[in-house]
């Protein structure tokens, strides 16, 4: 995984509530086995008109928003299937932060397996987030978003800020326990499937 | 302290703890299929890492099968190589796999418990969302991301947040039982609760109501708990739960020693403080019909199509989120909701294509016959409940009526086989999800119960089930 410091862009507004995986990416692109090439999947029954041309309505298609890196979003982003192509789709498109009042509680975990920064704030700041038009830095070392009026705090736990900053493997992490692992599989009586 | 049966389960699967972030849970079965498994077993292999658990981990093909003629290839070339991708995979990482032609095939919710793999008190994931479903028998049960799949798969663990124990209390009998089900009762609640109203915790489900169903109609409301917004759903297990396991392909030699265990610690104490409480109660429940593109907007079928303007005294958000929802949904406000045709019925998906559905359903579809503007099908959960209802001569009734009786899966619920709407058509469904696009690009999904659905089937539009003829 990459490490994670500061991510400096204009933001997207995406004023959606509710937006489910099924959005994010449609189904028909699940059946692909390998991580990569799912942006050009991304929201693409919103994106692209039935006969497959760009929908110029719809806001990844302005090209303003070309090269925007951060989401801004409404609550309960991601509800829905625990399809992490959700995250790789996002990804690929050119995001790396995204942020919202709330969010799934699948795809909010999804997002810090694959480096990807999701921020929780107050909907207030969000409908501010919403409304800007220069580009904004988002500081996870000092856990800050910068606007070019103020500087807001956002919460993120430590645990998670630590994986995203050293971009860690967590599974190595993981069988760092492996003794602990091991002395609780002695005392489990859970029966085997074979 | 007294603790909540979700305390009670997470606490006993604490491998270690990081001071100020998540636990390190033990996973005691680890369920597998074709869709969200091939990127985690490609990670196992670019770290040269094995599969620690092999022996707690089962894998069955059901998202993307067809659920026409077994015996025929897969005309679908990419999910055929989905497909192949997974019996490589269990192959090579020693996993015991269900898949086409097994009889133990299914939908991987559906399967679980029928095979005895479903215990109480364990821990439960598989890397799709509606793992709630197995919360029935009083596991802790829930989705993960392929990553964590991955993780999984390697150390028989995953770093986790604790949630947040939230209580659902749903008291008073039901006027009709047959009528007024097991998905009108979850419906009813998500209604009320909102799609988000349960992000951050597991549900629990209690009240007299809730131990009156049986252990089939338990899953279906387990299984929705994730269109809540909660990661889980359980319920305590109880006389009924333990009948359902003996006898299962996997049910433990040591069952009845488990059983003493289970009764005694797996309960919630008596003053035992959840986060958050709901209660709702029975008699007020109608058949519930969904109208819009999630699973909170949601009427009894003897009202009308709401007004977007109904909703603006809460939250604009939603007021927009309901014009959209209605232009999608192709709908006028105003319009009783039993006035609306449909082109298409499903009955099947992981919430509703057990056994005990497809008999409900049949008792409605009995000697009529399917609406001629509509097509309907059912789709059995697994290989063994279709077998089982052909058994029992479900099928001939169904069959008779003009159904299709079609091969198990997912099928139509997400229709990432063939079985998809077209452009606009509109389907009453038994699955759990209305989101756009869900069932077909452009089409059309009303959330209904299987014997709502087979009620439509017959009539073309829905009606209030209450009043039908049962056979």
């Amino acid at each position: 995984m990459e490490k994670f410091h500061k991510v400096k862009s204009i933001v997207t507004p995406f004023d959606k509530v509710n937006v489910d995986t099924d959005q994010i990416v449609p189904k028909q692109f699940l059946k692909l086995i390998h991580k990569t090439g799912f942006g050009k999947y991304l929201f693409y029954n919103w994106r692209f008109n039935k006969n497959e041309t760009p929908n110029p309505d719809f806001i990844l298609n302005n090209p303003k928003y070309k090269d925007s890196k951060i989401l801004v979003t409404r609550g309960n982003f991601g509800c829905g299937s625990s399809r992490e192509h959700a995250i790789w789709a996002l990804q690929d498109y050119g995001f790396s932060v995204i942020i919202a009042p709330s969010f799934a509680d699948i795809f909010y975990s999804n997002c810090f397996k694959n480096g990807f920064l999701a921020i929780i704030l107050d909907s207030e700041t969000v409908d501010r987030l919403l409304q800007i038009q220069t580009e904004i830095e988002v500081d996870l070392k000092t856990q800050t978003i910068k606007t070019y009026t103020e500087a807001i705090p956002f919460q993120i736990d430590d645990y998670k800020k630590h994986n995203l900053l050293e971009g860690l493997d967590e599974i190595a992490m993981t069988l760092k326990y492996e003794n602990k692992i091991s002395e609780y599989e002695k005392k489990s009586t859970i029966s085997s499937l074979l | 302290m007294p603790k909540t049966l979700f305390e009670k389960i997470w606490d006993s699967h604490v491998v270690a703890e990081e001071k100020n972030g998540p636990s390190l849970l033990y996973i005691d079965r680890h369920l597998v299929h074709e869709v969200t498994s091939p990127q985690a077993f490609e990670g196992l292999r670019l770290n040269k890492r094995k599969v620690r658990r092999p022996d707690l981990t089962i894998a069955t093909e059901d998202h993307n099968v067809p659920t026409s003629d077994r015996s025929l290839p897969i005309v679908d070339q990419i999910s055929s190589i989905q497909i192949k991708t997974l019996e490589k995979n269990c192959k090579d990482f020693g996993i015991q796999l269900f898949g086409i032609g097994s009889p133990n095939q299914g939908i991987v919710h559906v399967i679980g418990p029928q095979l005895g793999i479903t215990l109480p008190g364990s821990t439960i994931v598989c890397g799709d969302s509606h793992t709630s479903t197995q919360g029935a028998f009083g596991a802790l049960a829930f989705g993960i991301g392929t990553s964590e799949v991955e993780h999984v798969l390697a150390t028989q663990t995953l770093w986790m947040e604790k949630l947040k124990p939230f209580e659902i209390k749903v008291e008073g009998k039901r006027k009709n039982p047959f009528a007024v089900t097991a998905k009108d009762i979850i419906l009813s609640i998500i209604k009320r609760i909102g799609t988000a109203g349960g992000t951050g915790t597991v549900i629990e489900y209690r009240g007299q109501t809730i131990s009156d169903l049986t252990i089939e109609q338990r899953m279906t409301i387990c299984n929705m708990s994730i269109e809540a917004g909660a990661r889980a759903g359980l319920i305590a297990p109880d006389e009924k739960t333990f009948d359902y396991l003996r006898g299962k392909k996997f049910t433990p030699k040591n069952f009845e020693d488990l059983v003493d265990d289970w009764q005694e610690n797996l309960k919630t104490d008596p003053n035992a403080k959840f986060d958050k409480t709901f209660s709702l109660d029975a008699k007020e429940i109608a058949p519930q019909v969904s109208w819009g593109t999630n699973p909170a907007m949601v009427s009894d079928v003897t009202e009308r199509v709401p007004f977007p303007e109904d909703f603006a005294k809460d939250d604009l958000n939603q007021k927009k989120a309901a014009e959209k929802a209605l232009e999608y949904m192709g709908l006028k406000p105003g319009t009783p909701i039993s006035d609306i045709y449909v082109d298409r019925v499903f009955i099947g998906s992981c919430t509703n294509a057990r056994l005990e559905d497809l008999v409900e359903a049949s008792k409605i579809v009995k000697g009529k016959k399917v609406s001629p503007k509509v097509r309907a099908m059912v789709v059995p959960g697994s290989q063994m409940v279709k077998k089982q209802a052909e058994e029992m001569g479900i099928d001939k009734i169904f069959k008779d009526a003009n159904f299709e009786w079609r091969e198990s899966g997912c099928s139509m619920c997400l229709g990432m086989n063939p079985d998809i709407l077209g452009p606009g058509e509109r389907c009453a469904s038994t699955s759990n999800r209305n989101f756009e696009g869900r069932q077909g690009a452009g089409g059309r999904t009303h959330l209904v119960s299987p014997v709502m659905a087979a009620a439509v089937a017959i009539k073309g539009h829905f009606v209030d089930v209450r009043e039908m003829d049962v056979s």
